[in-house]
């Protein structure tokens, strides 16, 4: 079996990003980009697969500008067979995503997709269950366990009410949460190894998805703060100015 | 005109309030608002839909195999409905985020997550970078509009004097069987509901252990108060998973936040940004939480903690 992973580069999660004066967007000139955690879990939980003998090959998938190749070596140095590049200038959002993701599905006819649930950019929590849809098969989203067997994936999924398990049918699409696993470290004779793993470059138009039904993004802003609040000696002052708010 | 639909959320026959917050926020884009239960016994919750002010109309749909909210098996039955709509909104919850996806690429359009505020039917505000940015993004004219709500953004509506109609509906559409559903381990207590409680008390990775968290459950028990965890806590195993509190896990707005041994991570922090009123103790006046908290109080959480919970019962 093949997994694809969906791997995207972020800006890194240590970075507090800030939002250009002309609201024009945020500022990424020059910060540090990683992988976005989400998706290293999910490589990670691929390759945990093909350890264990369940899967053959785990192939991850970018979608992004020509410099891209650089994160992909990251996910072939974790130890991906090979990746595809799926090349565009542009932004790409959820829907666009999941329809280049949905063309590669078809042409590399994978058992399992693994995606993390969110990019930690857009906070979009979409691509998966798109893809799942348009793909027509099963989705379990936020899975914290994976299981697979004879055919079928058992996933525990972390949702409001607490743990719920699903029984899906393979070929299906996993989103991942963070205690799904950890991801292993690179190590440096991994990163030698990683540049004679193949890259496969696909222009997004020749895949047959043409960017479209879009967000429209007109305006970014600073989110309003929060005054600064006072600091209290003791539990008694505390409980005072609860009380005076009338909070207790 | 315009005319939106909620897909209810709803659990062991009740109707969750993230439900009745979707309503505000529909009530902002204006029109009709229906809301559609999809259950295998929706009459009481559909019911329950319908006493919300702001209700048009409460459509409930009897099948047995909506007994349980899965994405696959709800999403072709909303999008049956869709064409009759502008709007199609359901809560920002685990719920929400893991079918609305789904309908909107079945209806090939985007999907807005976490809708903040309305600014018109067409503009919405929702949060990025875990909601260090905030985005105005306007959907595609003459599209349906898909969305999720932030729920935290948006009170609960109120009770209607006078209770909307429910039709009763059947949907016509295959429904697959791929996805089954097994179980659900519930950390359900006694305890107010973490996503919609007024007080919260939350502890961090400062706690040490899962047998010392029995100092927050006291003064949450105290305080009428849901307890609620860091991603820390949660991680180091002291709490069930459904405890946490921030980017990733829940994003909560109660009237009281107290947080115990948390240094207030940036994804902990937008969890909680809409709390009325923000409490930390922590022993490092250095930590983060502090610059966000109303009130702060350095020292021994293990001696304050007991202390406070005296002075308050």
């Amino acid at each position: 079996m093949k997994i694809l992973v969906g791997y995207k580069r972020v800006v890194d999660y240590n970075v507090r990003v800030q939002v250009k004066p002309d609201g024009s967007g945020v500022a990424t000139e020059g910060v540090k980009l990683s992988p976005n955690p989400f998706d290293e879990i999910a490589l990670e939980e691929a390759l945990r697969l093909r350890e264990r003998g369940v899967a053959s090959e785990v192939i991850v998938v970018g979608i992004g500008p020509a410099d891209l190749t650089v994160h992909l070596r990251n996910g072939l140095a974790m130890g991906a067979n090979r990746a595809i590049h799926v090349v565009t200038g542009d932004a790409v959002q959820p829907l666009t995503a999941a329809r280049a993701l949905l063309k590669l599905v078809e042409k590399e006819q994978p058992g399992l997709v693994i995606l993390g649930k969110q990019a930690i950019d857009d906070d979009n929590n979409q691509t998966g269950q798109m893809l799942a849809a348009l793909w027509d098969r099963p989705q379990a989203t936020f899975a914290s366990k994976l299981h697979i067997d004879a055919g079928k994936a058992r996933v525990v999924r972390e949702v409001d009410a607490g743990l719920e398990t699903l029984e899906i049918d393979l070929p299906a699409v996993v989103t991942t949460d963070l205690r799904l696993n950890e991801p292993r470290f690179i190590k440096l004779p991994d990163i030698m190894k990683s540049k004679s793993k193949p890259i496969e470059a696909l222009e997004l138009a020749a895949l047959g998805v043409e960017p479209g039904d879009h967000l429209e993004a007109t305006h970014y802003a600073p989110p309003p703060k929060r005054g600064k609040g006072v600091m209290v000696k003791d539990v008694a002052e505390l409980v005072a100015a609860l009380k005076n708010k009338g909070l207790v | 005109m315009n005319k939106t639909l909620i897909v209810a959320e709803h659990h062991d026959g009740k109707l969750n309030p993230a439900t009745a917050r979707c309503v505000s926020c529909a009530q902002r884009i204006g029109g009709d608002i229906d809301v559609l239960v999809l259950a295998d016994a929706p009459a009481a919750v559909a019911a329950a839909a319908a006493s919300l002010q702001g209700v048009s109309r409460v459509l409930s749909v009897a099948n047995a195999a909506n007994v349980h909210a899965l994405a696959a098996v709800y999403a072709p039955q909303v999008k049956a409905l869709a064409a009759d709509y502008t709007h199609l909104l359901a809560p920002s919850t685990t719920f929400g985020k893991d079918l609305m996806p789904r309908v909107a690429a079945l209806l090939g359009v985007a999907q807005v997550s976490d809708l903040m505020q309305v600014e018109d039917a067409q503009h919405f505000v929702r949060p990025i970078y875990a909601g260090n940015a905030l985005l105005t993004v306007a959907t595609p004219a003459g599209q349906t509009v898909v969305a999720t709500v932030r729920t935290a953004s948006w009170p609960e509506a109120a009770a209607a004097t006078q209770p909307a109609p429910i039709e009763s509906r059947s949907i016509d559409v295959a429904l697959p069987t791929h996805t089954r559903f097994i179980g659900l381990e519930s950390g359900a207590s006694d305890r107010p509901d973490l996503q919609s409680a007024a007080r919260v008390v939350s502890g961090g990775r400062a706690l040490g252990s899962a047998d010392n968290f029995k100092i927050i459950y006291a003064l949450a028990d105290t305080l009428g108060a849901a307890v609620g965890a860091s991603r820390a806590a949660v991680d180091a195993g002291y709490v069930p998973s459904d405890l946490q509190v921030g980017q990733t896990g829940k994003i909560i707005a109660p009237q009281l936040y107290v947080a115990i041994g948390i240094s207030g991570a940036i994804q902990h922090l937008t969890g909680i940004k809409d709390a009325g009123t923000i409490v930390a103790i922590n022993k490092d006046a250095e930590a983060p939480i502090f610059e966000i908290a109303d009130f702060g109080l350095v020292g021994d959480l293990f001696k304050l903690v007991p202390e406070l919970q005296q002075a308050l019962a």
